[in-house]
């Protein structure tokens, strides 16, 4: 049952990515991308990563499809055609994509448990977790206690794509440049009105 | 897909869209902000007992944020919260994180060692300081998106 349903979701996941690749509508795409993310989502919640599917759903689904929208409208919304490089670029996919099939021949089999991951620190986050933390989501104590410094740095990164894009598209308040400083005021005064 | 090519009536922000046009959109979206707004508080503050946290929870507020800004348009939010606002707001989540991290490096403890931070029960110390970093990356993320978001709508098509 549950097999069955991962099997569809990855089916219209691969359908969806090969529909996407041929589709000239930016604006479609898009949206579609916002599809794409939804069933992603669904994927790992049925492999029980209900945070990441969180995540996925909010992100993927939701604010980057606004994001692509905001963008779409300072740009075109028709893909332009690629002069060249087609073969060149099918090529370069087909060949990563099955240097990654190769790579996950090494890998154990998906909910091995005797997977080298599970047999090193796993079995003391989940035996010893309610003790030294205190909290019942393990997944919460790993993150923000065990992990802490990852997440602190995961932090850090997210501030520094803020910082990126206010330097870069200065839509915020503080730092903008001088001359588009007046005209910005003045176009938003006149959206205002 | 006439979007792009349709003159900006009376707004320069690409992202007002045509939802102030419709009535129906108006009204469902608008009863739905504070709801998403209200969930994303539960999985902040619930994220130590089901799933969620503060990535999860920042995220979703945002999104319940910028669902405002595509209801009201983007001025409205840019005068409830203004950039300034957004700006600290991305630095101290952080700050927020690391200031917990230096207080338990203060109380003798390693950096980001919350055990420290309750004299009595470790564990206990440990759920404070999860709470704080959580609470600390859910601003850091809230106010990044809000940030982005404002970059991108923002702008006008030159």
């Amino acid at each position: 049952m549950g097999s069955a349903i991962e099997v569809v979701l990855f089916l219209f996941m691969i359908l969806l990515a090969l529909y996407i690749a041929r589709l000239r509508s930016l604006f479609a795409a898009a949206m579609l991308f916002g599809i794409f993310s939804l069933l992603a989502a669904g994927m790992q919640t049925m492999m029980d990563a209900v945070d990441v599917a969180f995540t996925e759903a909010a992100v993927g689904a939701g604010i980057s499809t606004v994001l692509f929208l905001g963008a779409l409208g300072l740009t075109t919304s028709e893909e332009t055609r690629p002069v060249r490089h087609r073969l060149m670029g099918l090529v370069v996919v087909v060949a990563t994509g099955l240097l990654l099939a190769y790579g996950t021949l090494d890998m154990p089999a998906y909910g091995d448990p005797d997977a080298p991951i599970h047999r090193h620190v796993a079995p003391h986050y989940l035996e010893d977790s309610v003790d030294e933390i205190g909290i019942p989501n393990v997944v919460t104590s790993v993150l923000a206690s065990y992990r802490g410094y990852d997440t602190f740095g995961e932090t850090t990164v997210v501030l520094t794509a803020a910082v990126g894009a206010i330097l870069l598209l200065g839509g915020s308040g503080l730092i903008r440049p001088r001359e588009e400083d007046e005209q910005g005021e003045a176009d938003e005064e006149e959206g205002t009105g | 897909m006439s979007e792009p090519d349709a003159p900006d009536l009376e707004s320069t922000t690409p992202i007002k869209m045509r939802v102030q046009e419709t009535i129906v959109l108006r009204v469902v979206g608008k009863a739905l902000v504070p709801f998403i707004l209200l969930f994303a508080l539960y999985v902040q503050f619930h994220g130590d007992y089901g799933p969620g946290g503060g990535f999860q929870a920042g995220v979703i507020f945002a999104a319940g944020l910028i669902l405002h800004a595509l209801i009201y348009g983007l001025d409205a939010l840019r005068s409830r919260i203004p950039p300034v606002i957004v700006e600290i707001g991305i630095a101290s989540g952080a700050l927020l994180y690391g200031g917990v991290g230096l207080v338990s490096m203060f109380l003798g403890g390693e950096f980001l060692n919350y055990g420290v931070l309750d004299h009595h029960d470790p564990a206990h110390g440990q759920h404070l300081g999860i709470l704080l970093v959580e609470l600390g990356v859910g601003i850091t993320v809230t106010f990044v998106m809000v940030a982005i978001f404002y970059s991108f709508a923002g702008r006008s098509r030159q």
